[in-house]
């Protein structure tokens, strides 16, 4: 029997991982004005990921969903030019906190009904690496983290997770919520085409409130403060004088 | 209970870095219970029974928890938490795996990669890849956290015991199945806990001359680690990586061969007591931060440098 999944895939707008992000002079927070955004790096991923397994005609529908401002927008269209179908934005000018998001999400998956979630492991903002786990929890569904190959089969997704030391792999009952890691694949850029077509296809705006959530407040970032800077040291011209040193310091 | 920390451990040994959380959880006051979670495993309990400042163990011993799935770790830790203001686990696979889900079934936040802790409430963790270190005041009930190992030093272990409680209830059911586990053969030390680390990048061009560091690391009784860039370009398994993303190391020596240095690698290693760069190109940000550094090819140098230790 082939399998025609329904997809979901979560894409978050954050700072492009190639900007040199600076703590803000006042430590309030990070400096994100004037920086460029981008999806999130482990997010490309997943939407790759639910595309492939369209093109491999597993999937039949991928929905990719952002929560965040109305600049969000540029998020899901990326994705839907990448290939998604369709999108919904959960629109806030709140930052919702890892909890939160995942109740957001739930209530979304009960109106969608997915058989697969895809999520990044982690957004390289606030690096949490939680929002997936959380996910599978309040849903009571399977989950495969951190993962580097995926594979459909008899309504089942086989994961290989990359953990400490080496590769586990996993069998796990649909539906499930599984994050990417960065081996998982490589994401395509969108063609000129695509992003065209990209702009006809549905995107839709939710309010939380809409979706019966009221997410909490259940920590606070008092400040953040730039990490401690190590100087430079100097520079050795032979090798010898390299061992030299070690020795002196009793490391080798 | 004021704590429960749940070990990592392979049914067989504890490992270390379990130790190091211990440490965290005493920062927080008295009455520790560490749960360990697997399958013929009271080695492992009676390990942790000897850590200091532990007051309890709880040992789930159960084939259902061979394997240590998060659907089925999570809601046994969740159920022996309700009374616990803290959860402690290792920022490891291991524990970012379950406890998030721990944190949900809660209905908690979960803090990661908590690096300092200030108060009962109050701790510090990296965010943006550590650009910068956030100060974080929870209002939950009860902290579900995980530790970053660098950050804390291992408890001691003693000669006392204290008592191990054992239960077997299997919860969580059987969505999920354990296929396989291939885990890297090698008799190196772990990447985290070895006290020398000599890491590769892309200057190393090949899979094939990561042969170079191999014998340098034999000299050292090293650990060999990568820059993503290494990865990515798939000379070595991503568990090598070193960085925000890979693995968060702080040896007494780290020694960067053809790295250049970039912001996501150096968060991962700029807590090493000693950093040695190797590079040919003298403007690399590697530089800024290394105690030692050296400017050449290292195909010249790195095996100039295995010549010298060896002898």
């Amino acid at each position: 029997m082939t399998e025609k999944l329904k997809i979901l895939v979560t894409a978050k707008r954050v700072v492009d991982y190639n900007v040199k992000v600076r703590v803000k002079p006042d430590h309030s927070g990070i400096d994100t004005n004037n920086v460029k955004m981008s999806m999130n790096p482990f997010d490309e991923i997943a939407v790759e990921e639910a595309v492939r397994l369209k093109e491999k005609g597993v999937a039949a529908e991928i929905i990719v969903v952002s929560v965040g401002d109305n600049k969000s927008v540029e998020t899901l269209r990326t994705a839907l030019a990448l290939g998604a179908d369709r999108a919904i934005l959960v629109e806030t000018n709140d930052a919702i906190q890892p909890l939160g998001i995942a109740k957001i999400l739930q209530a979304l998956v009960k109106q969608e009904q997915p058989d697969l979630v895809i999520m990044g492991k982690q957004s390289i903002d606030g690096d949490n690496n939680q929002t997936g786990q959380m996910l599978a929890a309040l849903l009571d569904w399977s989950q495969g983290t951190f993962i580097s190959e995926l594979t459909i089969e008899n309504h089942k997704a086989n994961v290989t997770r990359e953990i400490d030391g080496g590769l586990e792999t996993l069998a796990l009952t649909l539906p499930a919520v599984v994050t990417t890691d960065l081996r998982l694949n490589e994401p395509r850029y969108a063609s000129l085409p695509n992003i065209m077509k990209a702009k006809k296809k549905p995107l839709e705006t939710v309010t939380i409130d809409s979706l019966g959530v009221t997410p909490k407040t259940r920590f606070e970032i008092t400040k953040v403060e730039p990490p401690a800077q190590r100087s430079a040291g100097i520079k050795v011209e032979t090798v010898e004088e390299l061992v030299e040193k070690l020795k002196t310091a009793g490391v080798v | 209970m004021n704590s429960i920390v749940v070990a990592e451990h392979n049914n067989q040994q504890l490992n270390p870095v379990t130790l190091k959380v211990i440490t965290a959880a005493k920062q927080l006051g008295d009455d520790i219970t560490v749960i360990v979670i697997g399958h013929d495993c009271a080695a492992v309990a009676a390990q942790a029974a000897k850590a200091q400042g532990v007051s309890k163990v709880i040992q789930a011993d159960a084939p259902g928890y061979q394997h240590q799935l998060a659907e089925n770790v999570a809601p046994l830790v969740a159920d022996l938490a309700k009374q616990a203001k803290y959860v402690l686990a290792p920022a490891t696979t291991f524990g970012k795996n379950f406890m998030p889900r721990v944190a949900a079934l809660l209905d908690v936040a979960q803090l990661s990669e908590v690096i300092e802790i200030i108060d009962a409430d109050t701790f510090k963790r990296p965010i943006y890849a550590g650009n910068g270190i956030a100060t974080v005041k929870s209002s939950d009930p009860q902290k579900v956290m995980t530790v970053r190992s660098v950050a804390f030093a291992a408890t001691d272990i003693g000669s006392e015991a204290v008592p191990i409680e054992t239960i077997d209830n299997v919860v969580g059911g059987d969505k999920t199945t354990f296929v396989k586990q291939t885990l890297n053969e090698s008799d190196r030390p772990e990447l985290t806990a070895a006290k020398v680390v000599i890491s590769g990048g892309r200057g190393l061009q090949s899979g094939e001359n990561f042969k170079i560091l191999e014998k340098l690391a034999d000299v050292l009784g090293a650990a060999i680690g990568a820059s993503r860039a290494a990865v990515d370009a798939g000379y070595v398994p991503n568990d090598y990586q070193v960085g925000q993303t890979g693995k968060i190391v702080a040896p007494e020596l780290y020694i960067a061969v053809g790295i250049s240095g970039a912001i996501q690698h150096l968060a991962g290693m700029k807590e090493s007591k000693i950093i040695v760069a190797i590079n040919k190109d003298e403007e690399a940000p590697i530089f800024q931060v290394a105690d030692y550094g050296i400017v050449g090819d290292l195909f010249e140098i790195v095996p100039k440098f295995t010549e010298l230790l060896s002898c």
